[in-house]
């Protein structure tokens, strides 16, 4: 659903190799995923068994699926954090794994914020890697704390943070890396309810007029609906796909007339159906 | 109120225990039934005396111990840095040398002082070899579990930012083995006063453990004891310089950063 509100800005089918140095963190470009057969086992413990991916520039894919099927290892498996087993990975059309590390920006479950950091200096993390001076990087990421809700917070602890405010700390270091794909890895799970729903909103708020391809793992139906274009669902171990579902309900306001729907409930039972079918 | 409330329990146990020596001492119970002449047990007014009439000796001795103390430590916690972070980066070198780190843990001090005088002389060098090597294996040690325990995931997170080898250690893992490598430090400045007093018995001309040696050998028990006083002062100083610089350096929650 937040395709449509980036119509008519041009295909961004050229992937971008924009790297923390010369990102504004928003104004990158999407790159295409391509993931044909992909497999991987721990050991003998099979978690991913040929599974298809077809993730378009500046698109935003939902992967749901019961706990433990493997979508964590998925999203590795994109990143070349992990070689695949079997089948064949591309980011943007690069298929070496540090071409793809290289391309990906990825958000752990925890937000592994650096306790020793401020907000500021653990979300400028990539430009200070990337070799940028202190004061420079710290101006970069402060000019995103008002619009992420964090402003005043710059020169805090995490430990003085919020869960929520935390996550979006780890959310806007994801965003500084200024790579064309983000892999958010459940960023919510960790929250309350009511915390997760205005993190949802925010995210939508922030992914509307943005132009990264994303994908989203999360075993909350609702959150992949709200947020994504499309949504994969995965059964459970050794994870396939079960099902593909285009997101095409008309876009709400706000969250709660959005996942209140008659169309986004309809989505939603046919997104719990596939599930229940792939767990059986 | 709380802080008064800390201080007075060990305070008060202290003084009730100084008390009873005194007493004891006085009213020659301890010399009696010990069977020994009266002047051998010093009472705590008499080793304070001794603390006042031979401060000047006592003042050169201190420094001297305390200069060895301070030099052999530092030599510790610089080798042992370094050597944590070698035998961190290359799996190969820690499985060859751990061993050896371990023996070298194993050899009372004791046992090697008198070699190393016979080897390196009466100077400062087999002093400052014998203080820096007890130190060096818990700052060695506690380091090296430090940048072992860092979470996988924080190292994970570091790559996908476009982090190197370099940076992952210099960003995420030597700060996250700060509170390791000051747990090892602070057994090791405790440690390192009873280097010194080994390292002085094997052959000195000077310092708190060479006092030591020489007024016991002249039944000066009174000297022995303001020696022994000021050895102990030392260590718990030094231990409260290091517990304070760990305080103002390390302001996290170390449990954030380290596996499970």
């Amino acid at each position: 659903m937040l395709t449509r509100l980036r119509e008519g800005t041009p295909d961004a089918a050229d992937e971008g190799r924009t790297g923390a140095a010369s990102a504004d963190g928003l104004a990158v470009r999407g790159a295409p995923i391509r993931a044909g057969g992909v497999g991987h086992s721990f050991g003998d413990l099979r978690v991913i068994q040929r599974v298809d991916l077809e993730v378009e520039a500046g698109e935003v894919l939902a992967v749901v699926g019961p706990s433990g099927c493997g979508k964590t290892t998925l999203l590795e498996l994109v990143a070349g954090l992990r070689p695949p087993d079997a089948g064949t990975v591309t980011v943007g059309g690069h298929s070496q794994a540090a071409a793809r590390l290289e391309r990906c920006a990825y958000m752990p479950q925890r937000d592994l914020l650096l306790p020793w950091l401020s907000a500021v200096d653990n979300a400028g993390l990539a430009l200070r890697i990337a070799g940028i001076p202190r004061n420079d990087a710290r101006a970069r990421a402060g000019e995103h704390f008002e619009r992420l809700g964090l402003a005043g917070f710059e020169s805090s602890r995490p430990e003085q943070l919020s869960g929520g405010m935390r996550q979006r700390v780890a959310f806007l270091r994801t965003l500084m890396a200024g790579r064309p794909v983000l892999l958010l890895d459940e960023p919510f799970a960790s929250l309350d309810a009511i915390t997760r729903a205005e993190m949802q909103s925010w995210l939508a708020d922030v992914l509307g007029p943005d132009r990264h391809t994303v994908v989203l793992v999360t075993h909350d139906v609702e959150e992949a609906l709200y947020l994504s274009d499309r949504v994969l669902v995965l059964g459970s171990r050794p994870a396939a796909v079960a099902d593909l579902i285009e997101v095409d309900a008309p876009r709400a306001p706000d969250r709660d007339s959005a996942v209140t729907s008659p169309e986004f409930m309809e989505l939603k039972q046919r997104a719990l159906r596939s599930l229940a079918e792939a767990a059986r | 109120m709380s802080a008064v409330r800390r201080y007075l329990a060990p305070i008060a146990v202290i003084v009730l225990l100084l008390g009873v020596w005194e007493i004891a001492a006085q009213w020659h119970w301890i010399s009696n039934a010990l069977n020994i002449q009266d002047f051998l047990v010093p009472a705590p007014s008499d080793i304070a005396t001794s603390l006042w009439r031979d401060r000047s000796l006592l003042a050169d001795d201190s420094w001297v111990t305390l200069r060895e103390v301070l030099l052999g430590f530092l030599c510790a916690l610089v080798a042992g840095l370094v050597f944590a972070v070698v035998l961190h980066l290359s799996d190969t070198l820690r499985r060859a040398f751990y061993p050896l780190l371990v023996a070298s843990q194993a050899i009372p001090p004791v046992a090697i002082a008198p070699i190393l005088v016979v080897w390196f002389g009466f100077g400062l060098g087999p002093k400052l070899l014998l203080i820096a090597l007890v130190c060096f294996f818990p700052v060695t040690v506690n380091t090296l579990d430090g940048l072992r325990a860092v979470d996988p995931q924080l190292i994970t997170m570091m790559r996908t930012l476009g982090a190197s080898r370099i940076q992952i250690l210099a960003r995420v893992e030597l700060p996250s083995a700060l509170p390791f490598f000051f747990s090892g430090t602070k057994i090791a400045i405790a440690i390192a006063v009873i280097g010194a007093l080994f390292a002085e018995w094997a052959g000195a001309g000077s310092g708190l453990g060479h006092e030591v040696l020489i007024s016991s050998s002249q039944l000066l028990t009174a000297r022995m004891f303001a020696a022994i006083t000021l050895l102990g002062v030392m260590a718990i100083v030094l231990f409260g310089l290091v517990a304070l610089v760990e305080r103002r350096v390390v302001t996290w929650d170390r449990r954030e950063v380290t596996r499970a």
